[in-house]
């Protein structure tokens, strides 16, 4: 057991460091080597201390302000006609488009329909991800080795692929359904985070002695394992967040975005079909990925400002 | 080894299995049926649709049991057969496919590995010095956020519509012919650069963060500890730390596949480069199926044979993999 409580490592693979990839971005740290902070003044007093995390939060605050105020503050609506290929001016704040619609109105829309995209993806990805990695983790064994297999499988299958031949079939394609999918799409970057963390806390002793206790697994995953893993759990979550952003402004540039509104991704690619570049309209086709690239942004180095709180090891540095 | 190796080999067989499975599977699990999609674009009377709808199924074999369909689609893919196009009417999928590949892997192929080891290096750098640090990490988060139908987008309107500097679409000059002078290859390289930079940054700034970050932990290590113990100087720990980070880095190179790809379909796009992505762009706008299925299953073949490839090289790299009987890193 002594080695277990130094180590950590024993149960999985051995001395590979507990650095976890999601969507392509390294989380370098793993919660379960530092201990808790108990008191959430502690937690609030770092959050505010760190610049980073003050820093990306702020801004990301300022673009769901932007979101959820943006409809209101608009003079105009997405779908109203005015002078086509206006540039930006006092009356359209960002300019019309090719046929005409206000920039401004279709950019505000959009944020909001990335967030639900965004929010929706890492819900399901979460929830399908962390039934599986506790699963894995937590029993071992045959059942570890069968969703280890399935999830090694799924990894390998290109999300955005996989999703354009299920929306080519669609003839309707709404945000909520792009947003599931694309969760139930990248659900393996959870469990994997989720199984190897289960791995090293299971073996622990205050997992054993409730075990001892008789108390039944599913409860004693979600009363001892869970919340010793929920900060790097919402870390992994953020992340998720961010990368289900990104990917469903590529798939609704392929046209392939909501039928029943404008999205980020909608908008560039109107802007490529109507030659928005040779028609100098940059208008139309800056803001919305100038705003998504800030949105993912911020969440990134929020992100990193959040880990240094959870983890006092990399708050010292 | 042979357990590794033997793992991975199961792995990718059975994600083969499921790949192509899903690929036929969507088709048919779909709201309506091929045929009926196919006859939904033209206006057809009711008595014509019916006689219509009885040929093309009967045609298409979709009228036969569904084991019956699942057993021809596998009969078909290994004969390397993946039907008709749609969208290019008498061409076989397959051709289509072959003459796109080319063109996908010249963009991918130097792509991923200048961004792997450029963000490497610079990720290296920037955990030893911290005022490179400090713009190699808000740098590398912000090309790390860059949706990739942007910069698709930014790159050709300010290098080319701008300041003319580069071409904007297409694989080489509309007004000459593929031939192997000199005019024509550096035509290509000029209209393959812009398209290349795109996938080339985005991927950079993942690279470098990931670098850096592992370095510093592994700096920390209790390793590293050890070997300033020993009175090792900063130098070797930091090349020793740098060669730890190298593992996960190339794990997450054969987990970062996906994304990269999906990044590179974005970019062929908005260029206009006629590899697999303008390919299955051109299959949905045209509601090819067979073509949209075809290039599925061959990105699925691509990313198994790439990751193939890294586990080879992850064996040759870490000698773990080879001396103890240990599984695959998670």
């Amino acid at each position: 057991m002594s080695e277990v409580l130094s180590g950590g490592t024993a149960a999985g693979s051995p001395a590979e460091p507990t650095v976890t990839q999601v969507a392509g971005t390294v989380l370098p740290s793993a919660a379960t080597t530092t201990p808790p902070l108990r008191r959430r003044g502690d937690l609030l007093y770092y959050s505010l201390r760190n610049s980073k995390l003050v820093f990306g939060a702020s801004l990301e605050l300022l673009f769901v302000l932007a979101a959820i105020l943006g409809p209101v503050i608009s003079p105009h609506g997405t779908t109203e006609f005015f002078l086509p290929r206006q540039p930006p001016s006092a009356q359209h704040w960002m300019g019309t488009d090719y046929f005409g619609h206000d920039v401004f109105a279709q950019l505000v829309n959009g944020l909001q329909l990335s967030y639900l995209v965004g929010a929706l993806g890492a819900l399901c990805a979460a929830l399908v991800g962390m039934a599986l990695g506790f699963a894995a983790g937590y029993r071992g064994g045959l059942l570890d080795d069968v969703l280890q297999m399935i999830t090694n499988i799924m990894v390998m299958i290109p999300s955005l692929v996989l999703l354009v031949v299920i929306g080519a079939y669609l003839k309707t394609r709404g945000v909520v359904f792009e947003g599931v999918f694309i969760g139930l799409t990248t659900w393996p970057w959870v469990a994997r985070a989720v199984r190897a963390q289960t791995f090293t806390l299971r073996s622990r002793e205050f997992v054993d002695l409730a075990r001892l206790s008789g108390r039944r697994a599913s409860s004693i995953v979600v009363r001892d394992i869970a919340p010793n893993m929920a900060s790097y759990l919402f870390l992994v979550v953020i992340l998720l967040f961010g990368s289900a952003m990104l990917l469903a402004a590529s798939y609704d540039f392929l046209g392939l975005g909501p039928t029943n509104g404008i999205s980020l991704g909608t908008m560039m690619n109107q802007s490529m079909l109507w030659s928005a570049l040779q028609l100098k309209i940059w208008w139309w086709f800056v803001p919305p990925g100038l705003v998504l690239t800030g949105m993912v942004a911020a969440l990134l180095i929020a992100n990193v400002g959040l880990d240094e709180v959870f983890n006092p090891r990399l708050r010292e540095q | 080894m042979r357990r590794y190796l033997t793992r991975k080999l199961i792995t990718y067989v059975l994600a083969f299995f499921v790949g192509a499975t899903i690929d036929w599977g969507i088709p048919h699990l779909m709201p309506g049926n091929p045929v009926q999609l196919y006859l939904s674009k033209f206006q057809l009377q009711p008595g014509g649709y019916a006689a219509l709808y009885k040929t093309m199924s009967e045609a298409f074999g979709t009228s036969l049991p569904l084991w019956d369909q699942y057993w021809h689609f596998w009969a078909g893919l290994v004969h390397g057969d993946l039907g008709v196009s749609i969208y290019d009417f008498p061409a076989r999928v397959t051709t289509l496919i072959f003459d796109a590949i080319p063109y996908t892997l010249a963009l991918l192929v130097p792509a991923i590995a200048a961004s792997y080891v450029l963000g490497n290096r610079l990720g290296a750098a920037a955990a030893r010095r911290r005022s490179l640090d400090n713009t190699v990490l808000p740098a590398g988060y912000v090309l790390q956020a860059i949706p990739y139908p942007w910069l698709a987008l930014a790159l050709p309107y300010l290098l080319g519509e701008i300041w003319h500097v580069f071409p904007v679409s297409g694989p080489y000059d509309q007004t000459l012919l593929p031939a192997l002078t000199w005019t024509f290859i550096s035509s290509l390289l000029y209209h393959w650069f812009l398209p290349f930079l795109t996938v080339f940054l985005v991927s950079l700034g993942g690279w470098a963060i990931g670098m850096r970050n592992l370095v510093i932990y592994e700096l920390e290590n209790d390793s590293s500890r050890y070997m300033r113990a020993l009175g090792a100087r900063e130098r070797l720990v930091r090349r020793y730390a740098y060669r730890s980070a190298s593992l996960p880095q190339l794990s997450g190179l054969a987990l970062a596949l996906g994304v990269v790809i999906g990044g590179n379909i974005v970019t062929e796009i908005a260029f206009h480069y006629p590899g697999l992505g303008l390919l299955i762009y051109n299959a949905i706008e045209d509601e090819d199926y067979f073509l949209l299925q075809g290039i599925f299953i061959f990105i699925v073949i691509g990313v198994l044979l790439a990751n193939f490839i890294i586990d080879l090289v992850y064996l040759s790299v870490d000698p773990r993999t080879r001396v103890s009987m240990q599984g695959a890193p998670a």
